[in-house]
């Protein structure tokens, strides 16, 4: 069977985030760029998945500028992804990701099951996996932190608030979107890199897809860093006194009690 | 003028904060406000929204709506949405509503803003701001080709204002579209706790590394008790295992924005910070006076948490019980 996973390219967490001059992004010069750390157990749970079951294979997809999205599909083929997909494409939004993925799935003849991370930490819209699932008119289950297939349905649970789980079925094809606890991310081995240096990447432009213009819902502007917060208030002297304090600030000066 | 609809969540009859939050802003802005309930106790809500200012409120009465499906959801909300044609839609970014309104925007081939921290509505438009990058910078989100606007608020972000009981809201009743369901919720496995949410709440105690070991987070729990607070985590003490992942604050946990926020060891690595600086107020608790947490704080202490937790707890008991 086929698998397929979604993955996004974001700045690293440990990125300094700085505000582009025109305030319609980022000031990306500098920036490491990693996938996204929700897609690493994307990846995992369907190399796992290949593995349990012989004569399957793990296809990777991502959409983005292609000159540097491509190393984090080749990171993907590293951990053991057999095949990989770039779709070249700038400025787009989540619901043209989904069109673009949906697209580029159909017409490599569709999957069993496709994986993506619950959601990228640069928008943290958490969207894309719910608008490709409809799109591909199969069902979805986001935030899943335990995934198995019984070579019909799969059986996910799905973490919600506090700390409660759904036990969720779905038919396949069906998308899950991975929460971290769902695995442990393997290492890329040096036989896994080696061989993804080589790999050939499929490259779709996302101009051939003929998603119109209008599919483009969502646009941000004004990015600007949060106001800077004024300096501490530091509280001295022995534990007891410090506590007593404290609470006397959170009471009468921050009035948050 | 148009219509806002409102998809209101509560827990077996009991409408939630975050849906007073939409239904009162949505009333404030001058447009007419539709609410949506689903379940067998959406009945019981229903006043309720009246009074926070829904002129008209939408019930599914039916069981199979109870649990959220997002097959099922999805086809409800959609076939209201069709009655209505609201110009704007509002829900919480809660796990329903993240889970499902981007579905339900891809079904109606319009934009939607998640994980927003404030809302502007004028008139048929609306613009929200978000946290990008986990609260490292924000944004403002506008949409294009939307005949219909979602916007998903984060809870605790709006004014809630006291409810006017004199007003009441015209209860229309929906039966249940049923769909051909691919997807079976089995079971929903209860948490440990019954506290609220990180998301969602109003004071958290958040313990890192400087608690040393495990069994410490018995005291954070016990602060926590008496502040009526959520317990959470650095990703360092999950990494570790010392406590659920469900518990991690941070880029790659949960982004929680409180009224009050303590930092009991947690030194503040920029992904903990980037979680947690939405919070109004920022306790720090930690034995390095150069902890990067420092820099976020309102109110700082230098100290062994061990030893000043525990007597916080007794003062804040003392503080509370006046």
């Amino acid at each position: 069977m086929k698998i397929f996973v979604c993955i996004k390219q974001v700045p690293d967490t440990e990125t300094k985030i700085k505000i582009s001059p025109d305030q319609t992004g980022i000031d990306t010069a500098g920036i490491k760029w990693v996938m996204n750390p929700y897609d690493e157990y994307a990846v995992e749970e369907a190399n796992k998945l290949r593995d349990a079951n012989p004569g399957s294979q793990v296809w990777v997809l991502s959409v983005g500028p292609k000159a540097r999205v491509v190393e984090s599909l080749r990171t993907a083929l590293a951990m053991g992804a057999d095949e990989a997909i770039v779709v070249n494409g700038e400025g787009l939004d989540n619901f043209a990701t989904a069109k673009a993925l949906a697209e580029v799935i159909k017409a490599e003849g569709g999957a069993k099951v496709i994986f993506s991370g619950k959601l990228a930490i640069d928008d943290n819209a958490s969207s894309v996996s719910q608008m490709l699932a409809e799109f591909l008119n199969v069902p979805h289950t986001t935030v899943v932190s335990k995934f198995n297939f019984n070579g019909e349905n799969v059986l996910v649970e799905r973490d919600i608030e506090g700390g409660a789980k759904e036990v969720v079925q779905m038919m396949t094809p069906a998308v899950v979107a991975a929460n971290k606890g769902l695995n442990m991310p393997r290492y890329a081995s040096l036989p896994g890199i080696m061989k993804a240096k080589k790999k050939v990447i499929k490259e779709v432009e996302f101009a051939s897809l003929n998603i119109p213009a209008s599919d483009i819902k969502v646009k941000y502007t004004g990015f600007a860093l949060p106001p800077e917060k004024p300096a501490v208030k530091m509280i001295s002297g022995d534990a007891s006194a410090q506590a007593s304090e404290l609470v006397k600030l959170l009471r009468d000066e921050a009035k948050v009690l | 003028m148009g219509k806002i609809l409102v998809f209101a969540e509560h827990t077996n009859g009991k409408l939630k904060r975050s849906a007073q939050e939409l239904v009162q802003a949505a009333a404030a802005s001058g447009n007419t406000v539709v609410a949506v309930a689903f379940g067998s106790h959406a009945g019981d809500v229903t006043a309720a929204l009246g009074h926070n200012g829904a002129s008209e409120v939408h019930v599914v009465k039916d069981a199979s709506l109870d649990a959220y499906n997002p097959e099922s959801f999805t086809a409800n909300i959609a076939a209201i949405i069709a009655k209505v044609q609201p110009s704007i839609i509002l829900a919480s970014a809660s796990s329903t509503g993240k889970d499902l309104f981007p579905r339900v925007a891809a079904r109606l081939g319009v934009g939607v803003a998640s994980d927003c921290t404030t809302l502007a509505i004028n008139g048929d438009n609306v613009t929200a701001v978000k946290p990008m990058y986990s609260g490292k910078c924000f944004a403002t989100v506008n949409f294009e080709n939307s005949s219909t606007k979602i916007v998903l608020m984060r809870a605790n972000q709006l004014p809630v204002a006291a409810a006017d009981t004199s007003k009441t809201a015209n209860v229309v009743e929906n039966a249940a579209v049923t769909v051909d369901l691919k997807t079976l919720v089995k079971e929903i496995v209860k948490g440990a706790s019954e506290k609220l949410d990180l998301t969602e709440a109003n004071i958290i105690v958040s313990g890192g590394r400087g608690l040393k070991e495990a069994a410490n987070f018995k005291v954070l729990n016990d602060l926590a008790d008496v502040l009526g607070a959520t317990v959470g985590a650095s990703r360092a003490v999950v990494d570790a295992g010392w406590v659920g992942h469900g518990m991690q604050v941070g880029q790659t946990g949960k982004t929680v924005a409180p009224t009050l926020y303590i930092a009991v060891g947690i030194s503040g690595a920029i992904q903990h910070l980037a979680g947690m600086s939405g919070s109004k107020v920022i306790v720090a608790i930690n034995n390095d006076p150069n902890a990067p947490i420092f820099q976020k704080a309102t109110y700082g202490i230098v100290g062994d948490a061990l030893e000043i937790v525990p007597k916080l707890t007794e003062e804040f008991k003392k503080a509370l019980h006046h």
